[in-house]
C-alpha cells in the first residue's frame, strides 16, 4: 500500500520536516506532488522516530503547510546508466534535458558510491600526454589520478582544461576507449557554452557526457551533480572499461552550495561558515577517481576551482589540495604577462609523477630535469625579489644569469600557444636548452652523468 | 538476549536510541539488519547516542540495535603482520574477497585475523608454573624476520594446569589452561582481546636515551628523535609529510612497523603496499611488509572509524612492544583524525572551542601521545612505541589548533617548509623553525656510540646555519657582493650544508638511507673545508680564488659520489683539500 502524507510541519529554506511517516530510512527518496500537480524529489536527511526532515532538490518555492502530498518511494538516489549514456546532456541531478528521451537503464546505482577498497586499487603509473610543456615535464598528469586546477575569476583555466581535453585525447590510443564526463557546477551559460563548442569543434561531443548545473539552477541540485557524474564515469570506467577524464568546474560553487545547505540546517559551522565535514565531502568525491584491478578503465579527474580572492589558504583550495594528488595553480601575474598557460610551476606539483616517469615512460633524464628547473626557478624569484630592491643592474653576474633564465624560461617553456602540442621529447629538449643559460656549477641537482649527456652551456 | 533495543533518530553517522538503559558507555554495538559496527558515545536518561562505523543509508528507526557488552576492541593475536586493516582492524583483503569486488559493501562481518591458517607453536610453559599478565607462554614464527610471542593477558595471573603439545594450532585453539586464584579456569588460545582506548599496561617507563636512527640525515643529526619518542610532522599540502613519513617508516630501526593512512588518499595506501612489498629490508633481507602492519582508513571511508583508526593502530604497536619489540607507528594524518572528531562533536552538538573543534580536542591528543614510551613490560623484556604524527595545518597555519595543541605534547617538532618544498628541497624540514627536546636525553648515546666529535660538528653545523640565516636578511635587502670574504664564506659553506647534507634524495640508491657512520663524515669533511678555507681568508687570500677550485661543488655532490660502504673515501676528500688549499697558499706567496 501506497501512503501519501498531506501537508508538511515545518519549512526552511531547502528543508521540509513531515511527522508521523512510518517506515521511512535514511538516505531514502520522496516524491512531493505539489496542488499545481508538479513532482518535485526530495531526500530523507535525517530521522527522530516519526519526524523525518527532507531535503528537496528543487527549490521550497510555492511549497505551504498543507498544498503538497508526499509519498516515499523505498529507494535511495539512484542514477539510470546504460552505454547510451555517451553523448548525452542531462541535468544537475542526472536527468536527460536534450529531448531525446529518458536514458533505458541497464542498471542503477546510488550515487553516494561506496568507497574502494584500498587493497583493490592499482596505483596509477601511466602517463597522460598532454601536448603541454610545463605539465608534461613538471607536473606530469598520471591515468587515475585527480589533479585539479587552482584559479581565480577571469583567468584562463577552461581554455587550459579543452587543451588538456583536446590534446590528450590525441595521444590515447586513437581515442577508441576515451570518453568525457563534464559536470558543471554554479558555472554561467557562457561557461558551458564554451565547453560544449569546444567538443563539437573537435568532434568528440559523440564521447561526452555533459551534466549541467548552471548559475541560477537549484543549489541542491548542486550537491549531486558531482556526485553523479562521477556515478557515470565509475561506470563508464570499471564497467565498460573506458578511459575516464571528469572536468568538474566549479568546486568552489559546489561547496558554497553546501555551505548553504548546512547553514538551513542549523549545523554547527567550520572555518569560514563552511561545514566541519567539508574534507570528508570532498574526499568522498575526488577519491572516486583511480583504476582498479580487474578493470581496464580509469577515472582521471581534474576538478577547476575559483580561488576567492585567489588565496590558496581558503578552505576549498586547501581542503582540496590535502586530498587531491597535487595542484596545478594558475597565477595571475603570468597572466597579466600575456603568458598562457599561466602555470605558476612553483606552488603546483603532481603527486604520482614520480613513479610515471623516467626510464621505460618518458626519458631518464626527466625526474632529475624537473628538479633542476623547479630550483632553478626558485632561485629566479628570489634574484627578482632582490632586484626589485638594489635594482638588476647591481645583482651578481650569476644572480644576472638567472634573471634572463627566468624570463626565457616563462616565455619559451611556460607559455605556448592553445593549439600547439608538444611531445614529451620536444619539451624535455626545451628544458635543457634553457638550463644551458646557467653555469654548470650551478646545477647541483642533477648528477655528473646526466649532465654529461644532456647540459650544452649557451655561451659556447 | 537483553541487550537490544531500536533506532529511534538518525543523523548522520549519528544514531540515537530513546528511553534506553540497555548499553554501556563506550560499547560496541551492532545496528540494523547489515549489523553495522558502532560506539555509544553518549548516554543520558532519555537518549543514547551511537556513532556508526559505516554508512547509514537504509537504516530505519526501529531497526534493531544489538549490545555485545563489551567496548570497541581489537584481537591480538598472531596473523596482524604483513596485513592491512580498516579503522577498526577488519581485514581489507579478505573483505575485497569477500564483497567480490573492488568497493567495500557494508556489513561485512569478518574477522579481524585469519582463524583457518594453522600455525607452528611452541610452548614455552611448563604445567605447575605461576604465570602473571604478560608473561609469554609460546611463542610462532609469524613472519620470517617476527616471532610472535603469546602472552597471558596483563589481567589474568595463575597456575598452568594443562599444558598442550607443541605442534600446528589456529588462534582460537586452546594451547594451555591457566586456574586463577578463584579457582577458575581460562583457556589460553593464540590470541587475547584488548578495548582499543585504554592504553595496554606495563612495569614502569624508561628514560628516552636510546635514539630511533632513521638514516634521514637532518632528522638523526639535527632534530634526532629517541626509541619511544613522539614527533609532530606539520606541513601544507604537497610539503612532503607523506613522503618523510613513508622514508621514516622504510628506513628507521623499529622492529615493528605500523603504518596508519588516517583519512588521506587511497592512492598512497595502494602506493605503500606495492613499494613496501618490493623493497627489501637491509637488516632483515626480507620485505619490508614482513615487518609492517597498514590500517587504511582512507578519506571516502566511514569517518566515525577513521576516529577509531589511530587507536587501533596504537593498540597493535602496544601489543607488539609487550613482546619486547621496538615499535614505530606513523599516524598519517592526525588532523584528519582531529576532523572526524569535529564532525561526530558537530552531530552530537556539543559545543564547539576553537575553529569548531570539540573542548576536549587536547586532551583526547595527549591521551594519544602519551601511549608512546620506551617501556620495561610486564614480563621484564625492554620495548618500545615510538609515534610520529603528521599534522595537516589549515592553509599551512601552524597557529591553528590541531598543531598547536600536538606541539604541547610532542617533543619533536618537525616542521615542513612550503618554501622549501617549491625549491624542491626534500625532506623540507625547516632547520630554523624545527625542533628536538630530546637533545640532552640523548646526547650520552651519541657520545658512547660515535664520540664526542658528533656532538661538536652538530654544534658547528648549526652555528653556521644560525649565522647564514642572520646574514641572509642582510643579503636580501642589498646583495651577497657586498659581505667581507668571512662571510660570504659562511654563505658559501651554508649552501654545500643544506644542498650537500640536509637535502636528501629518497629515490637515490645511496642516498635514501645514510648511516650514522658516513653523517659523521660528512659533517667532518664539510667543516675541514670550512676551516681550512677560513684559514685562508685571514691570510688575505680572496674567497673567488677558494671557491673557483671547486671544492664546494663536489663536497655537495659527496652524498652521491661516495658510497654508503666506502667511507675510507673520505680520506681522499679531506687530501684533496688540503692539497688544493695549500697549493693556493703556496702560489699566493711566491
Amino acid at each position: 500500500m501506497v501512503l501519501d502524507y498531506v501537508g508538511v510541519k515545518e519549512i526552511n529554506g531547502s528543508l521540509i520536516v513531515l511527522e508521523g511517516v512510518q517506515g521511512a530510512f535514511n538516505e531514502e527518496i520522496v516524491d512531493i506532488r505539489l496542488d499545481d500537480g508538479t513532482i518535485r524529489q526530495g531526500r530523507i536527511v535525517q530521522m527522530d522516530g516519526d519526524r523525518v526532515v527532507i531535503q528537496v532538490f528543487e527549490s521550497t518555492r510555492n511549497i505551504s503547510l498543507k498544498n503538497t502530498r508526499t509519498r516515499l518511494t523505498g529507494k535511495p538516489m539512484e542514477m539510470p546508466l546504460s552505454r547510451e549514456i555517451i553523448g548525452r546532456i542531462l541535468n544537475g541531478s542526472g536527468k536527460p534535458i536534450d529531448g531525446l528521451g529518458d536514458i533505458y537503464p541497464e542498471k542503477k546505482a546510488n550515487i553516494n558510491g561506496t568507497p574502494l577498497n584500498p587493497v583493490s586499487r592499482v596505483y596509477p603509473k601511466n602517463y597522460i600526454n598532454t601536448g603541454i610543456s610545463t605539465i608534461d615535464t613538471l607536473i606530469t598528469l598520471i591515468r587515475g589520478q585527480k589533479l585539479p586546477i587552482f584559479s581565480g575569476s577571469g583567468m584562463k583555466h577552461n581554455e587550459l582544461a579543452v587543451q588538456i581535453v583536446r590534446q590528450a585525447k590525441i595521444a590515447d590510443d586513437d581515442g577508441k576507449g576515451f570518453c568525457v564526463v563534464f559536470a558543471a557546477m554554479g558555472v554561467k551559460n557562457d561557461v558551458a557554452d564554451y565547453f560544449k563548442r569546444s567538443f563539437e569543434e573537435f568532434g568528440v561531443m559523440n564521447k561526452v557526457v555533459m551534466l549541467l548545473n548552471l548559475a541560477n539552477d537549484p543549489i541542491i541540485e548542486r550537491i549531486l551533480t558531482p556526485k553523479c557524474a562521477l556515478t557515470v564515469a565509475e561506470y563508464l570506467a570499471f564497467e565498460l572499461d573506458m578511459h575516464v577524464l571528469v572536468i568538474m568546474t566549479d568546486m568552489t560553487s559546489y561547496a558554497e552550495a553546501l555551505r548553504e545547505f548546512s547553514s538551513s540546517k542549523g549545523e554547527i559551522p567550520g572555518r569560514k561558515g563552511y561545514p566541519g565535514y567539508l574534507y570528508s565531502d570532498l574526499a568522498s568525491l575526488y577519491e572516486r577517481a583511480g583504476m582498479i584491478k580487474g578493470s581496464k578503465g580509469s577515472v582521471t579527474q581534474i576538478p577547476i576551482l575559483t580561488m576567492p580572492n585567489d588565496d590558496i589558504t581558503h578552505p576549498v583550495p586547501d581542503l582540496t589540495g590535502y586530498i587531491t594528488e597535487g595542484q596545478i595553480v594558475l597565477d595571475r601575474g603570468l597572466q597579466g604577462q600575456g603568458i598562457y598557460p599561466p602555470i605558476d610551476i612553483l606552488p603546483s606539483l603532481s603527486r604520482l609523477m614520480k613513479d610515471g616517469i623516467g626510464e621505460g615512460y618518458t626519458r631518464a633524464d626527466h625526474q632529475a630535469l624537473a628538479n633542476q628547473l623547479f630550483s632553478s626557478y626558485a632561485k629566479v624569484i628570489d634574484a627578482r625579489s632582490l632586484a626589485s630592491v638594489i635594482g638588476a643592474e647591481e645583482l651578481s653576474p650569476i644572480d644576472k644569469k638567472y634573471l634572463v633564465f627566468g624570463e626565457q624560461f616563462e616565455s619559451r617553456f611556460v607559455s605556448q600557444k592553445f593549439t600547439e602540442n608538444r611531445t614529451i621529447e620536444q619539451s624535455l629538449d626545451l628544458g635543457w636548452e634553457l638550463l644551458g643559460l646557467l653555469p654548470r656549477g650551478e646545477l647541483d641537482r642533477v648528477d655528473d652523468k646526466i649532465l654529461d649527456k644532456y647540459y650544452k652551456s649557451a655561451e659556447e | 538476549m537483553e541487550n537490544k533495543d531500536v533506532i529511534f533518530g538518525i543523523n548522520g553517522p549519528v544514531v540515537t536510541v530513546k528511553n534506553s538503559r540497555t548499553f554501556s558507555m563506550m560499547e560496541m554495538v551492532y545496528v540494523g539488519k547489515e549489523r553495522l559496527v558502532g560506539e555509544v558515545i553518549k548516554i543520558t536518561d532519555k537518549a543514547t547516542t551511537i556513532q556508526v562505523y559505516e554508512e547509514t543509508t537504509g537504516l530505519k528507526p526501529g531497526d534493531e540495535v544489538v549490545g555485545t557488552g563489551a567496548p570497541m576492541n581489537v584481537t591480538l593475536g598472531p596473523g596482524i603482520m604483513d596485513n592491512i586493516f580498516d579503522g577498526i582492524e577488519r581485514p581489507l583483503k579478505e573483505i575485497e574477497a569477500i564483497t567480490k569486488g573492488a568497493f567495500i559493501s557494508r556489513g561485512a562481518a569478518v574477522s579481524p585475523l585469519d582463524e583457518n591458517k594453522k600455525w607452528d607453536v611452541h610452548i614455552t610453559v611448563k604445567k605447575g608454573d605461576k604465570v602473571t599478565g604478560g608473561d609469554i607462554y609460546a611463542t610462532l614464527p609469524e613472519t620470517r624476520i617476527i616471532e610472535h610471542k603469546v602472552m597471558v593477558p596483563p589481567n589474568l595471573s595463575g597456575e598452568i594446569v594443562k599444558v598442550n603439545k607443541d605442534g600446528k594450532y589456529s588462534i582460537n585453539e586452546t594451547v594451555a589452561v591457566l586456574k586463577d586464584s578463584e579457582g577458575k579456569t581460562h583457556d589460553l588460545t593464540l590470541c587475547q582481546k584488548w578495548p582499543i582506548r585504554t592504553p595496554r599496561p606495563v612495569r614502569q617507563k624508561l628514560p628516552a636515551d636510546v635514539p630511533l636512527i632513521t638514516g634521514q640525515r637532518v632528522i638523526d643529526t639535527l632534530l634526532p628523535i629517541s626509541k619511544g619518542g613522539t614527533a609532530a610532522v606539520p606541513g601544507g599540502f604537497g610539503a612532503g609529510k607523506t613522503m618523510t613519513q613513508h622514508q621514516l617508516a622504510k628506513w628507521c630501526d623499529a622492529d615493528i612497523i605500523v603504518y596508519v593512512g588516517c583519512g588521506e588518499r587511497g592512492n598512497e595506501m595502494s602506493q605503500v603496499l606495492q613499494e613496501f612489498g618490493e623493497l627489501i629490508d637491509p637488516k632483515s633481507g626480507r620485505p619490508m611488509t614482513d615487518r609492517t602492519v597498514l590500517i587504511a582508513n582512507t578519506s571516502n571511508m566511514p569517518v566515525a572509524a577513521r576516529e577509531a583508526s589511530i587507536y587501533t593502530g596504537i593498540t597493535l604497536a602496544e601489543y607488539y612492544r609487550d613482546m619486547g619489540y621496538h615499535c614505530a607507528i606513523m599516524a598519517d594524518s592526525t588532523s584528519r583524525w582531529a576532523e572526524a572528531l569535529r564532525e561526530i562533536s558537530g552531530r552530537l552538538e556539543e559545543m564547539p572551542a576553537e575553529e569548531g573543534f570539540p573542548a576536549y580536542l587536547p586532551s583526547r591528543l595527549s591521551e594519544f601521545y602519551e601511549r608512546a614510551a620506551r617501556v620495561e613490560n610486564l614480563n621484564g623484556t625492554e620495548g618500545s612505541v615510538t609515534v610520529i604524527g603528521a599534522v595537516s595545518p589549515q592553509g599551512a597555519d601552524f597557529s591553528e589548533p590541531v598543531t598547536q595543541n600536538t606541539k604541547r605534547f610532542t617533543r619533536c617538532f618537525w616542521a615542513l617548509d612550503k618554501a622549501l618544498a617549491y625549491a624542491r628541497h626534500y625532506p623540507a624540514i625547516n632547520w630554523m623553525t624545527s625542533y628536538s627536546e630530546y637533545f640532552t636525553d640523548l646526547d650520552p648515546w651519541f657520545e658512547k656510540n660515535l664520540g664526542r666529535e658528533f656532538i661538536e660538528y652538530r654544534s658547528k653545523i648549526n652555528a653556521i646555519l644560525q649565522e647564514e640565516n642572520k646574514l641572509m636578511e642582510i643579503v636580501k635587502l642589498i646583495g651577497a657582493d657586498v659581505l667581507p670574504d668571512d662571510q660570504k664564506l659562511i654563505i658559501e659553506t651554508a649552501r654545500v650544508i643544506r644542498v650537500g647534507f640536509l637535502q636528501q634524495n629518497a629515490f637515490h640508491k645511496d642516498d635514501t638511507y645514510v648511516p650514522l657512520e658516513k653523517q659523521q663524515l660528512m659533517m667532518k669533511t664539510i667543516l675541514h673545508l670550512h676551516e681550512v678555507a677560513q684559514e685562508l681568508i685571514t691570510r688575505n687570500i680572496p674567497i673567488s680564488r677558494i671557491t673557483s677550485l671547486g671544492l664546494f661543488d663536489k663536497l655537495t655532490k659527496m652524498k652521491y659520489d661516495i658510497p654508503n660502504d666506502k667511507p675510507e673515501m673520505f680520506k681522499d676528500y679531506e687530501k684533496e683539500i688540503d692539497e688544493a688549499l695549500n697549493s693556493t697558499l703556496t702560489a699566493e706567496f711566491n
